[in-house]
């Protein structure tokens, strides 16, 4: 029980060479490329999908910032893919890897932060002191500021992982839990069993928000600094 | 009459290299093995091969219906099992491992 609770977080491995890889590249395949006006029902669909979250995401933006809508779509479909083929059973998931979030969540904060230094370095720096603080607070608050500046993509990371991890780990006790109940008690396994229904609805609703908060974060921070 | 005859049944045999699996015969099938192409390229080609077969049976139809992706997926989680067997051996419920 010690040993196995994480080992589906391990490294894949498939005769001793890691594979993750291949397992981050399969998402690939399940996103055909549509070569004509009128596609086949599996690439419609993804069209239409595709077209309501790039404007539910983008909308706010200037053409400035709308030149990253490729970048968005491209992350939230890399990660609702990911963690959504995480919900198969045994099956392994990138997203839950912190050192995958970080590299993720690193280039693209900085990517923002640092286009918002170079065009618009005093709104930039402005950003750093909230409008209306009391005078002597100032050199206070613009450390905290920026030490908030410093925690965004660690915590874009970490909230991914996290929930990803969290989610996973709770599905696997609770499943267990219900199967050692089965013996003792019945009545307990089915409540056990009902709360692992729910978890799981719940578990699938966070894999696309999760996706679409991180993707929602870093196009904020590409606002403050367009 | 009889020449063009010959001509045709000749015209049916195709070489070993370009035979398809299901042609071959049993005796020839170490040959066979050892003249595909085995080169990164070739590699590439088949898995491009076998993925647009795959495609255009199932999904780049007119009516494709959800078997299409839920045999992939089903393939994908049975590469999974079989990938991490050897730590789901110790959980089967027996008395001895």
């Amino acid at each position: 029980m010690n040993e196995n609770l994480f080992t589906p977080f391990t490294i894949p491995m498939m005769l001793d060479i890691p594979i993750t890889t291949l397992i981050i590249m399969f998402p690939t395949m399940l996103f055909p490329t549509p070569n004509q006006l009128i596609n086949n029902r599996m690439i419609t669909i993804q069209q239409w999908l595709t077209k309501l979250t790039s404007k539910q995401l983008m909308n706010t933006h200037n053409p400035k910032g709308q030149t990253w809508s490729l970048m968005f779509i491209s992350l939230f479909l890399f990660i609702t893919s990911t963690n959504l083929l995480g919900m198969l059973p045994h099956s392994f998931t990138p997203t839950a890897q912190l050192s995958m979030n970080l590299g993720m969540a690193i280039p693209l904060w900085a990517g923002t932060v640092v286009m918002g230094f170079r065009n618009k370095t005093k709104i930039s720096l402005a950003h750093l002191l909230p409008l209306g603080t009391p005078t002597f607070l100032i050199p206070m608050l613009v450390m905290i500021e920026t030490i908030s500046l410093f925690i965004q993509p660690l915590a874009l990371a970490v909230r991914l992982t996290a929930n990803i991890t969290a989610g996973h780990l709770l599905l696997h006790l609770i499943g267990s839990a219900t199967l050692a109940l089965v013996n003792i008690s019945l009545f307990t396994a089915l409540i056990t069993f009902t709360i692992l229904t729910l978890l799981t609805i719940l578990e699938f609703a966070v894999a696309l928000i999760q996706a679409y908060v991180f993707t929602l974060l870093v196009s904020l921070y590409l606002q403050d600094n367009t | 009459m009889a020449s063009i005859v010959c001509v045709f049944l000749h015209s049916f045999s195709v070489p070993l290299k370009d035979k398809k699996l299901l042609e071959v015969k049993l005796g020839e099938l170490p040959s066979w093995i050892l003249m595909r192409d085995f080169t990164p390229k070739g590699i590439a080609g088949a898995f491009q091969r076998g993925y647009y077969r795959y495609y255009n049976k199932y999904i780049n139809v007119k009516k494709g219906s959800i078997a299409g992706l839920s045999m992939v997926l089903a393939a994908y989680m049975l590469f999974n099992y079989c990938r991490s067997y050897k730590e789901l051996k110790h959980e089967r419920l027996r008395k001895y491992h």
